[in-house]
């Protein structure tokens, strides 16, 4: 649904203007200037992160909006600096996000399925549930979830406290519910004529759902994986809670501490890490932004 | 689309001339069948591993469990049956044992005092305070000792274990409760007989010892006769208690000064109320207590009430602001002539883009007093995040950032789908465009917003990310570091929990279900605003 009315959105747009008397008025400059000035609020904190990157000074008292000595030495110091393995956190970052964000998506189709195309009883009730249960993240309960693993961790000591499959865990509680909405309103829009002609041909519910459910829906799924990415990407309470470790910390928690451990000493390298960590995100947003809208004006309460 | 849908459809209702479909189902391929049962017994042999390791721990209520789980699966899988479940299992057990046992925890922990030193039960802390307090006696047995912890947890927090040699040459290990015989075989020992290491136990090194001395002057092994403490790094002695533990009278009396020691407020402290109590308590409900306390206590009320008014303000003029910012320039815009629309709006999205993590840390560091961009970009000399006021509102300006982005697109998107008559009739009946916009554009975009609007409020009200990254939560003022003038309740809670020195779980689960409250009511007000539960079909 999300990508169709982003696209009904885009073809409003190119039609002309409703003739109003703003025609009359003079020119579109004002606007312009105005949308400049936005333009700088929006983009000079970033215009700062990126020279503060490239200056070789490296202090933050140093930092500016241009860099008072060009060159990639924050990149070379972030590198080498022993204590804090940035690509190591890379590479972790890396791991959950993509592990949960391919879990998650798996098992909220799978729940989508079930409540967009079967019929059984309690389905409405279980759908108004995870509703419910949606309005109150794992997140809220870090508390309980610390002394839950910290206890698990004793038994099993590859899914405790300190451990990457630990916090994949945790961030899979909530994805049957997150993004539910999202996902059963797009299988909706798909015909149920096709299910049941396959139905008819013989095809299992299995072989329905992943040879032509599945493959109708991934505009959809191409939304949610992406606002799934971003969010666990920028996920910081929970990992700063359970990844004590430098080695399994992820670049928000080894991030954090970079730049904690001197506010002004260490900000260039911090802010050569936080560029780098940025360009995945980024990446997806401006090449994937049309998706990325739908979902977001779509997304919370439908 | 659905154009390409339609297609697919005719091409699976041409399958349908063919009459051997009707006659038999057709039978799923053979790797099918395999793949199938392959991830069955992967699942079976993840949980058989599972329930053998909680067969050893001896949590037998969890063994139950896990097999329960173990049928589940078997049942919903193996058989034609039950259908729906065939899909949503995989997300339900992740939603129990993840989202919804997390749930319910909190609200029970909110009812104990499961904190700092209370962390045991009365029984465990009685024979901790017991076996901590022995002294040796002429001629007591000496150990060689080296500590460890058990295999896989952590050096800086696991449990302590001592690894203990005793005169004769038997090797023990001795946790809190109390000594287990290792096998010799098991364990490789020095010339003077100290094990260096054995398995199923990480020996700590001297620096990791000495990081953990705050933990191992409190730790004993407890004994019939008392307990086995360390002396030095690699001897312990076995002794008997000066603290001795009456059942009769229920109270503990310190032998060496005759002090007598009642249970009270889960600590035991000293029956004339003179000085301070045991450092080791037990975990016990405590009821209301928790609630009663954020009540009634005055620094903490006052606190709580500082944080909650602070909360709804932080929530609430962040949506406003950034509603009405984000509002402005899609209105801005809304106008086909201008050009190069695509490209302003790419560059907008871009501080929503970034991680939290980035924005939140960078604003913090261009707020610095001394060293930041604002001041001296400005050349004003605010103390930005050292003055309540000040750090508040360096907060609202940074979340104003993150939070136009999000509104900017949400609005542009609702104002396409107002139609063009409405602003037309508003100008025939001589509406100028600043009355346009607030009599008829508003009203309109707001009918379609007021959802996100909802959700953007109940997002802020629990972004720790921001919050505490940005300034975790400070300043804090008159001298306390408990409760920051910028926190909300999920930081504050945060603090209390895990931030400190004395984490006070209790409380801390207290505010969460505060919060759970809260949520409820905004959520609640959603829904009624909405049409989403009508709609459910």
């Amino acid at each position: 649904m999300a990508a169709i009315d982003v696209s009904n959105a885009a073809q409003r747009e190119t039609a002309p203007a409703p003739a109003g008397r703003r025609k009359k008025g003079g020119g579109v400059w004002w606007r312009h200037a105005l949308a400049l000035l936005a333009l700088v609020f929006a983009l000079f904190p970033i215009l700062f992160i990126v020279s503060s990157a490239f200056n070789n000074a490296g202090t933050l008292s140093t930092s500016g909006l241009m860099p008072t000595k060009f060159g990639t030495d924050n990149f070379k110091d972030l590198f080498a600096d022993p204590a804090r393995p940035y690509w190591t956190w890379f590479k972790n970052s890396m791991i959950i996000s993509v592990v949960s964000t391919i879990a998650t998506l798996f098992l909220g189709a799978c729940a989508a399925y079930a409540f967009s195309r079967l019929r059984w009883t309690g389905r409405r009730g279980g759908l108004l549930a995870i509703l419910l249960l949606q309005m109150f993240p794992a997140v809220l309960a870090f508390g309980a979830l610390y002394i839950t693993f910290a206890n698990v961790g004793n038994i099993l000591p590859a899914v405790g406290l300190n451990t990457l499959a630990g916090l994949i865990l945790v961030y899979l509680g909530g994805a049957m519910g997150s993004n539910i909405w999202l996902l059963k309103g797009y299988f909706d829009t798909v015909p149920k004529e096709l299910d049941e002609a396959a139905y008819i041909d013989g095809a299992s519910h299995a072989r329905i759902f992943f040879t032509i459910t599945l493959r109708l829906v991934t505009p959809i799924l191409a939304t949610v994986a992406m606002l799934a990415f971003v969010g666990l990407w920028g996920e910081f309470l929970l990992a700063s809670i359970f990844l004590t470790d430098v080695n399994q910390q992820t670049l928000a928690v080894g991030l954090w501490q970079t730049r904690n451990a001197d506010v002004n000493r260490y900000f260039g390298q911090f802010v050569a890490g936080a560029v780098i960590a940025s360009i995945p995100v980024v990446l997806v947003y401006l090449s994937l932004q049309k998706q990325l809208i739908g979902g977001l004006t779509q997304g919370s309460v439908k | 689309m659905s154009q390409q849908a339609t297609h697919k459809g005719d091409a699976e209702v041409g399958h349908l001339a063919e009459p051997e479909h009707l006659e038999y189902g057709t039978r799923p391929p053979i790797w099918v069948t395999v793949v199938k049962w392959v991830l069955i017994a992967l699942a079976l042999a993840v949980l058989l591993y599972v329930v053998q390791e909680l067969i050893e721990a001896g949590h037998w209520l969890m063994v139950i469990l896990a097999a329960f789980v173990a049928m589940c699966i078997l049942a919903v899988y193996s058989t034609r049956r039950a259908v729906p479940l065939k899909y949503l299992l995989p997300g339900l057990l992740f939603a129990l044992a993840l989202q919804i046992w997390p749930l319910v925890y909190t609200v029970s922990l909110s009812f104990t005092n499961y904190g700092d030193g209370h962390l045991i039960s009365k029984e465990e802390a009685i024979s901790a305070i017991e076996a901590s307090s022995v002294r040796p006696v002429e001629g007591s047995a000496r150990f060689s000792l080296n500590i460890a912890v058990p295999e896989g947890q952590d050096v800086a927090t696991g449990d302590l274990i001592y690894l203990l040699t005793d005169p004769d040459g038997n090797f023990f290990a001795g946790s809190l409760q109390g000594l287990q015989p290792l096998d010799a075989e098991t364990v490789e020992a020095g010339m003077t007989g100290r094990i260096t290491s054995a398995d199923g136990f990480t020996v700590l090194s001297a620096s990791e010892v000495n990081a953990r001395s705050a933990d191992l002057a409190e730790f004993a092994v407890p004994t019939e006769t008392g307990g086995i403490k360390q002396i030095g790094l690699s001897e312990a002695f076995i002794g008997e208690p000066t603290k001795v533990w009456d059942e009769a009278s229920g109270t503990i009396t310190d032998t060496l000064t005759g002090r007598v020691y009642v249970a009270e407020g889960a600590n035991f402290v000293p029956q004339d109320g003179v000085g301070p109590p045991l450092p080791q308590g037990w975990l016990e409900n405590v009821g209301f207590d928790n609630y009663t306390e954020a009540l009634t206590n005055p620094t903490l009320r006052a606190g709580f009430i500082k944080v909650l008014v602070w909360n709804f303000a932080f929530a609430a003029i962040t949506v406003i602001s950034t509603f009405l910012l984000g509002m402005l320039l899609a209105l801005l815009f809304n106008d086909s002539r201008l050009k190069g629309r695509g490209v302003y709006r790419s560059l907008l999205i871009l501080p929503y883009a970034l991680p939290i993590y980035v924005t939140a840390l960078v604003w913090s560091s261009m707020f610095n007093q001394d060293f930041g961009l604002i001041n001296s970009v400005t050349g004003l000399d605010i103390n930005w995040l050292g003055d309540p006021w000040m750090a508040r509102l360096a907060l609202l300006i940074t979340n104003l950032w993150l939070g136009f982005p999000y509104m900017f697109i949400v609005c542009t998107g609702a104002l396409q789908s107002i139609p063009g008559e409405v602003r037309e009739a508003a100008a025939i009946d001589g509406a100028g465009p600043f009355r346009t916009v607030r009599s008829v554009i508003m009203p309109l975009l707001l009918v379609a917003v007021g959802p996100l609007l909802i959700a953007s409020f109940a997002f802020n009200f629990n972004n720790f990310g921001l919050v505490f990254l940005f300034n975790e939560g400070g300043p804090f003022i008159g001298g306390q570091s408990q409760i920051g003038s910028t926190d909300l309740l999920i930081s504050w809670a945060y603090r209390l929990a895990l931030g400190g020195t004395q984490p006070n779980f209790g409380l801390a689960s207290a505010i969460a279900v505060f919060i759970f409250f809260i949520v409820a009511l905004i959520s609640y007000q959603g829904f009624r605003s909405t049409k989403a539960l009508e709609d459910v079909n």
